[in-house]
């Protein structure tokens, strides 16, 4: 099929397809004129039932936490994925020294040697502690204030990454290539399965809250929501910290001229 | 009936512009971009089915007791969706990065290959 017909084909069935959404929004409800029960229902139970202020996180971690167990693996599944596809074989070593040969001449991006200013690196030195505070603070109070492990682990694991922007590549390469990373991550996906498990051994129902409550606005309340939540933190910062590296690993060996 | 509905054709605004871009791509890269587009519509979406007029957000710290809250169910839905669809696209462009050393091409219609 040409590039054109298929255009055209898929015009058509968009018009189609535009027409059948404008047709199916005539009957629902306006904006802002809510009326699912689960809701209000959520709303008005999760504080004193979970002891949790932030009810999204006790809804993520708590009363929907099988599902987002399922999608914790989703994401540890796709790092694997990258690792797998990117995993050092003979043949791509080949292809890529191949390609190397070929455009060595013409990678100014990759070359480029412009001198980091000191203002940026002194700045992006005092972010670098900054942003660890303020991640690690997101994570351990997401029962507490919005946040929570996925918005705390992408803060803490963009860290690395205003550190390669403050120009040091060696502290960089140091930090990503860590094995405690790793274990990290895994250490995060395995815990949440674990704390799930353990229920189990209380007679309850999988990943049901074991821990005790502790009084409602205390960073130490809110059982096993608090203890999933670093959990997720840990898992998700491991996982953009693998990402970087499995991504940067060309543009770092070439920065510390080291041939791979 | 239009204005108390925008939001829903917003999102149908969004799904299929990337579904546009999918379908007319000449870059791997840009069909990977266009389909986290697609999976923005969702966003939008459910946050329209969520929202309450005069609510707020469903933290129960330092509000009134009584006060209206918008639906935290579909924010808890979207929260883990927005981090695993990064990780998921980061595992499409390793594909793309791998065709692209298999096949020397990044265009959808060169890659051979994949014809089944």
């Amino acid at each position: 099929m040409s590039p054109r017909t298929r255009t055209q084909l898929f015009l058509i069935s968009a018009l189609g397809l535009a027409t059948i959404f404008t047709w199916g929004f005539r009957n629902l409800p306006p904006i802002g004129d809510y009326r699912g029960p689960y809701g209000n229902l959520i709303s008005q139970v999760a504080v004193y039932e979970r002891h949790t202020t932030d009810v999204v996180n006790s809804i993520n971690y708590d009363y929907r936490a099988c599902d987002t167990l399922g999608e914790e693996f989703i994401l540890f599944a796709s790092v694997l994925g990258v690792l797998l596809i990117f995993r050092p074989s003979t043949s791509s070593n080949e292809a890529r020294n191949n390609q190397k040969n070929k455009s060595e001449k013409r990678q100014p991006w990759v070359e480029d040697q412009l001198p980091v200013s000191d203002s940026l690196r002194v700045g992006m030195m005092a972010m670098a502690g900054l942003m660890i505070v303020f991640g690690v603070y997101i994570v351990v109070h997401g029962q507490l204030t919005p946040g929570g492990g996925f918005q705390g682990g992408v803060i803490l694991s963009s860290v690395p990454l205003v550190v390669y922007l403050s120009g040091n590549v060696k502290a960089f390469d140091r930090i990503v290539s860590a094995s405690s990373i790793k274990f990290a991550e895994c250490c995060g996906a395995a815990a949440y399965a674990i704390i799930g498990i353990s229920a189990l051994f209380f007679g309850t129902h999988f990943l049901t809250n074991i821990v005790p409550l502790g009084a409602t606005g205390d960073p130490f309340s809110s059982g096993t929501i608090a203890i999933i939540s670093i959990c997720v933190g840990l898992e998700v910062s491991g996982a953009f910290v693998v990402l970087m590296e499995v991504y940067l690993r060309e543009v770092i060996d070439e920065r510390l001229g080291k041939k791979s | 009936m239009i204005l108390a509905h925008v939001p829903y054709f917003v999102a149908a605004w969004i799904f299929l512009w990337g579904l546009y871009g999918i379908v007319t791509s000449k870059n791997l890269v840009h069909q990977v971009i266009c389909l986290a587009i697609v999976q923005t519509s969702t966003y939008v979406l459910l946050l329209a089915v969520g929202f309450k007029t005069g609510g707020t957000a469903p933290v129960f710290a330092d509000i009134p007791v009584g006060t209206v809250v918008v639906d935290p169910l579909v924010q808890a839905l979207m929260l883990t969706d927005v981090v695993v669809e990064a990780t998921v696209m980061a595992l499409l462009l390793s594909m793309v990065v791998k065709a692209n050393e298999l096949v020397g091409t990044i265009d959808p219609e060169e890659l051979k290959i994949m014809q089944g």
